[in-house]
């Protein structure tokens, strides 16, 4: 039995396939060079729910609903659907709060990195840097032992709980459920948040990404990390393909823009953009995931993945609650701070969590 | 000679990867990993070709025991 999405092939057209879509979603309505950012729409479900009240990033993002389901139903239909967990869950949550505070220091997930360099933000190269080098630190941790244990088999009702969760969310998102006077659910009238494509293309958009994302192991922060540590070319040439399908789109769309000012939702900090996204790749690493990943892995049963989910939420909420999150102005006040104190948190728990000694 | 036993069942990517080349690196012949997912197959298996050592499959249960051998 092959599995065509796992080659060298499958992965290339994989990539390619997120970039387009991605791409398409911006020109159906979704935020510029923000057709797919997992970090910011788990920001704006975090927003949605009243987590945090910034009124401009406020949506149930219906991409990061089939992100899990598609993840879900093509896991059972091919039985993957393996429910396990216990390798350091309340870690694993921390890692997605500080991931989440460093990726909004930024404004975007490594896919939205791609996607801003595809539209031209120069200013996301500064960005790419930062999340290789965060993952670079995450690599000298895993040659040095670094591990957050065995994960064990749960039992299977407990693979559906995650998946559950978000069915709930869409259900939500569908009847625009109103649950007082000017209260939750949040939708944002205006900025990021107001702009999104059809509510059935973006849920079948994520479905696709999430059937094809889960046959393939697509993973941003895996393919630097194999190039680094195994020398091993596969995850990365997705991204690529990724990256220049996404390029291409943009030119064809007429969304491509060049330049370090004025790009769409982003602040020209190159130090912040740089150590911010270090902090995401270190986090991403530790947690053997990108926040896409993070996502399929939760469809696909492992809940301890699903902690780094809500960790993200969580730290999305976070971030804008306390003035750490950026904004086309510039870093807030409390940004650098966020970040200095998740990279120490990173750092602590690279050092301390392994499994045996270097021999 | 005796295949070097590596038991990497829970561990998540890329830990068995990295349990696996560095035993190969060190001078481990013959290999016997066991993982618990098809992820870490398919990237054991990767490592396999990249080293020009052969790899058989064999599913137990639950496991997968990947024996490696140049």
């Amino acid at each position: 039995m092959g599995n065509f999405c796992a080659t060298r092939t499958g992965i290339i057209i994989v990539g390619g396939s997120i970039g387009i879509m991605a791409t398409l979603l911006q020109y159906l309505g979704n935020p510029p060079n923000m057709g797919i950012c997992v970090a910011c729409f788990e920001r704006d479900i975090a927003g949605a729910l009243g987590l945090h009240r910034a009124a401009i990033v406020q949506y149930i993002r219906p991409e990061i609903i089939g992100f899990v389901l598609g993840a879900f139903i093509i896991s059972l239909f091919v039985g993957e659907h393996r429910p396990r967990g216990g390798s350091s869950p309340l870690i694993r949550f921390f890692l997605g709060t500080f991931a989440m505070i460093g990726a909004l220091v930024f404004l975007g997930c490594p896919w939205r990195t791609l996607l801003r360099i595809a539209g031209g933000d120069l200013n996301a190269i500064v960005g790419l840097a930062g999340l290789a080098m965060g993952i670079f630190g995450g690599v000298l941790f895993l040659k040095n032992g670094y591990s957050l244990g065995r994960s064990q088999p749960q039992k299977p009702w407990s693979g559906y709980v995650f998946p559950a969760f978000m069915l709930g969310l869409f259900l939500l998102l569908l009847f625009s459920v109103s649950f007082s006077e000017g209260g939750p659910i949040f939708f944002s009238a205006s900025g990021p948040g107001s702009m999104h494509a059809p509510l059935w293309i973006s849920i079948a958009a994520g479905l696709i990404v999430g059937v094809i994302a889960q046959r393939s192991r697509f993973c941003t922060m895996g393919a630097f990390r194999d190039v680094m540590l195994i020398r091993d070319f596969h995850l990365i040439s997705g991204v690529a393909a990724l990256l220049i399908a996404a390029f291409a789109m943009n030119l064809l769309l007429g969304q491509f823009k060049l330049g370090f000012e004025g790009q769409p939702i982003a602040h020209t900090d190159h130090v912040w953009n740089f150590l911010g996204m270090s902090l995401a790749g270190l986090a991403f690493a530790l947690a053997g995931g990108c926040p896409g990943r993070q996502l399929f892995l939760s469809g696909e049963g492992d809940l301890d993945a699903g902690f780094f989910a809500l960790g993200m939420i969580f730290g999305a909420a976070f971030s804008h609650n306390f003035a750490m999150a950026s904004s086309p102005k510039g870093v807030a006040a409390f940004g650098p701070a966020g970040v200095v104190a998740g990279l120490i948190f990173c750092i602590v728990i690279g050092f301390t969590m392994r499994e045996r000694a270097k021999s | 000679m005796t295949a070097k036993k590596i038991d990497a069942r829970g561990l998540s990517c890329p830990q068995p990867v990295v349990l696996t080349s560095q035993a190969i690196r060190e001078g481990a012949g013959d290999l016997e990993v066991i993982v618990d997912n098809e992820v870490s197959k398919e990237n054991l298996l990767r490592l396999a070709k990249k080293y020009n050592m052969r790899a058989d499959v064999k599913e137990e249960n639950q496991d997968i025991v990947i024996r490696i051998a140049k």
